[in-house]
């Protein structure tokens, strides 16, 4: 029998599991008495619920971003037991081997995906188990650069830029302009220049900073990057990374950056974490990543 | 796997034991609900959000543009030609009875309630369906669904349902403009081939029309089967299109498959749904 049919004969999840983390099985779809119930027995630190990380208010309080024991399926495990966590102004790269689930990382914090076990908490709340139109709402504390820039095609750079004030802000069409001029200058495109173009006529970097400008045109205090430096030339690499050193400078933001480019990671990071086979294989500083004698974060970094 | 093949036996024999294709049926058949369901669940969502604020005014004119306005020309022409083919057939076959005076009736009531319609809404489905699929499939696979999602706009709303809308309103417009170049069509041949008088024909085009019997008084059944009709074609269009757009996996092969089954789709979806409005229509109207 293969590894990947035992995978699906004997699922991970469920009562029986002997692996599974002992945080509440819960859905989106869990009413709400049984919600709160959870929520004061945990505030209480007591009750007869399986207990929670023994450092949960600490968790909640301190971390603007918290993975609490994550577990996702979806025809097999794609995380197993992930936790992290970002303080504030805090950054935190996640590196990883592709297709081990870094970009679902960001999914998870954005509300795209619900996990099966585990919590997600950003700002102190905990987000898994909002209903749509909320998620909605803590999403606009978040910005968000794609690994293609995912700007709207059938819109201006100016128009996918403003989307954001557009859409949740009152301020009125100069100020919007105004504040389009100014991110598009902070990325370092010409806003004269690029503004009137569609995305189909920009180059792959240029997309990715106007993604950037687009990502930061609320001031939002949390900023996730989806792999910001893949498939871009090592110079045009460089830009971005100190584009992004940049942002955070100067927003304060926390921010999550999942990459696989080790060097970028390392100029960025405050933290590090490395996702191996579904689980943070590791999970702390830089410093303690390069110090670090295991063979499999060795191999890794390879040369770096 | 389940019927016991053990771990030296191929992959390929452990998949043609009869429990493991029956899990596969069954899986399947649970796909395939599952589908439904979240075509339902699509359809509530972006009915109830046209009542529902923010509105996307803009998106929706765009839309009744893209929908309404650019299938004009298709539609003019496969109605024009309809009309003259009803003509030039019926005129072959009246005159055996030496009716051929009954042309008009004969285009307007092929038309009007049924022609007219399903031609497009087949039209239709195949160059605005195709497309809301594309768009939304690619849409998705280049993550802009995830963005409209991240940066708080709930994608249903936003591209769901203006398309819905436009369709709405496009397609029944659409079907008056179909159905009267089909007549303009049959006029051209009735006179040309036939030699019956404008006059005459248009006078038996009207009698066909009030023939049928009118609702409320002035509105002939004839008009409330064909409006009826395309109003929900235009439901079916938009919808089947959105859904299997927003539901595109596995990257621009992804797109090419969501694209050809929502013309399929679409396309049956509309034959089979005009013989239950047709039956239902003549049920309550009583013509």
């Amino acid at each position: 029998m293969t590894d990947r049919e035992e995978r699906r004969i004997t699922p991970p999840r469920g009562p029986d599991d002997p692996t599974a983390p002992e945080t509440p099985l819960r859905r989106p779809g869990d009413d709400e008495r049984v919600r709160r119930a959870i929520r004061s027995a945990i505030e209480a630190d007591a009750g007869p619920l399986p207990p929670p990380p023994a450092n949960t208010m600490e968790f909640k309080a301190m971390n603007v971003i918290a993975l609490d024991h994550i577990y996702l399926a979806f025809d097999e495990p794609i995380l197993e037991d992930v936790s992290l966590t970002a303080k504030a102004g805090e950054t935190v790269a996640v590196l990883g081997e592709s297709g081990t689930g870094k970009s679902t990382i960001l999914k998870l914090l954005l509300r795209l995906l619900v996990p099966e076990r585990g919590r997600v908490f950003v700002d102190g709340e905990e987000i898994t188990q909002l209903n749509f139109d909320r998620a909605l709402k803590v999403r606009q504390k978040m910005g968000m650069v794609f690994q293609g820039a995912a700007l709207f095609d059938s819109m201006t750079v100016y128009e996918n830029v403003a989307y954001p004030l557009r859409e949740h802000t009152h301020l009125s069409e100069e100020e919007i302009e105004t504040r389009v001029r100014e991110k598009l200058d902070f990325v370092d495109l010409d806003p004269d220049k690029v503004m009137d173009q569609t995305p189909a006529e920009l180059s792959g970097g240029m997309k990715k900073r106007v993604g950037i400008a687009r990502g930061m045109a609320n001031n939002p205090h949390i900023m996730l990057y989806d792999e910001p430096t893949s498939g871009l030339d090592p110079l045009t690499t460089g830009t971005i990374t100190h584009l992004i050193l940049k942002l955070q400078r100067e927003l304060g933001a926390t921010s999550v950056v999942v990459t696989h480019d080790v060097r970028s990671a390392f100029r960025m990071a405050s933290k590090i974490a490395v996702l191996a086979n579904r689980k943070i294989h590791f999970f702390g500083t830089p410093e303690e990543l390069t110090g670090s004698d295991d063979p499999y974060l060795r191999d890794f970094l390879g040369g770096f | 796997m389940v019927g016991g093949a053990s771990a030296a036996q191929p992959r390929r024999a452990s998949l043609t034991t009869p429990s493991d294709l029956l899990q596969r049926f069954n899986n399947a058949v649970k796909r395939q609900i599952l589908s439904l369901q979240e075509f339902f669940v699509l359809a509530g969502k972006a009915i109830g959000f046209i009542f529902a604020r923010p509105f996307y005014g803009g998106d929706v004119v765009q839309q009744m543009d893209a929908i309404g306005v650019q299938s004009l020309a298709i539609v003019l022409l496969t109605g024009f030609f309809t009309g003259m083919v009803l003509a030039l057939q019926s005129s072959v076959q009246l005159k055996t009875f030496g009716a051929t005076m009954y042309i008009g009736r004969l285009v307007a009531a092929s038309m009007i309630r049924e022609l007219g319609p399903v031609l497009a809404g087949l039209m239709v489905a195949g160059r605005v369906g195709s497309g809301i699929a594309a768009q939304l499939g690619s849409m998705r696979v280049t993550e802009q669904i995830d963005a409209l999602n991240t940066l708080g706009t709930d994608p249903i709303k936003k591209l769901v349902t203006p398309r819905v809308l436009a369709a709405l309103i496009m397609v029944p417009t659409l079907t008056i403009i179909n159905d009267l170049a089909g007549i303009l069509g049959g006029n051209v041949i009735a006179k040309a081939y036939v030699g019956i008088p404008t006059s005459l024909y248009w006078r038996t085009v009207w009698e066909q029309i009030a023939a049928g019997g009118f609702a409320l008084k002035y509105v002939p059944h004839d008009f409330v089967h064909g409006l009826v009709k395309p109003f929900v074609f235009g439901g079916i269009i938009s919808l089947v299109g959105c859904h299997f757009g927003l539901k595109t996996s596995g990257g621009t092969e992804g797109v090419g498959i969501a694209t050809t089954r929502t013309v399929v789709t679409a396309s049956i979806l509309i034959l089979v749904v005009d013989y239950f409005i047709t039956q239902l229509l003549l049920a309550f109207l009583g013509s």
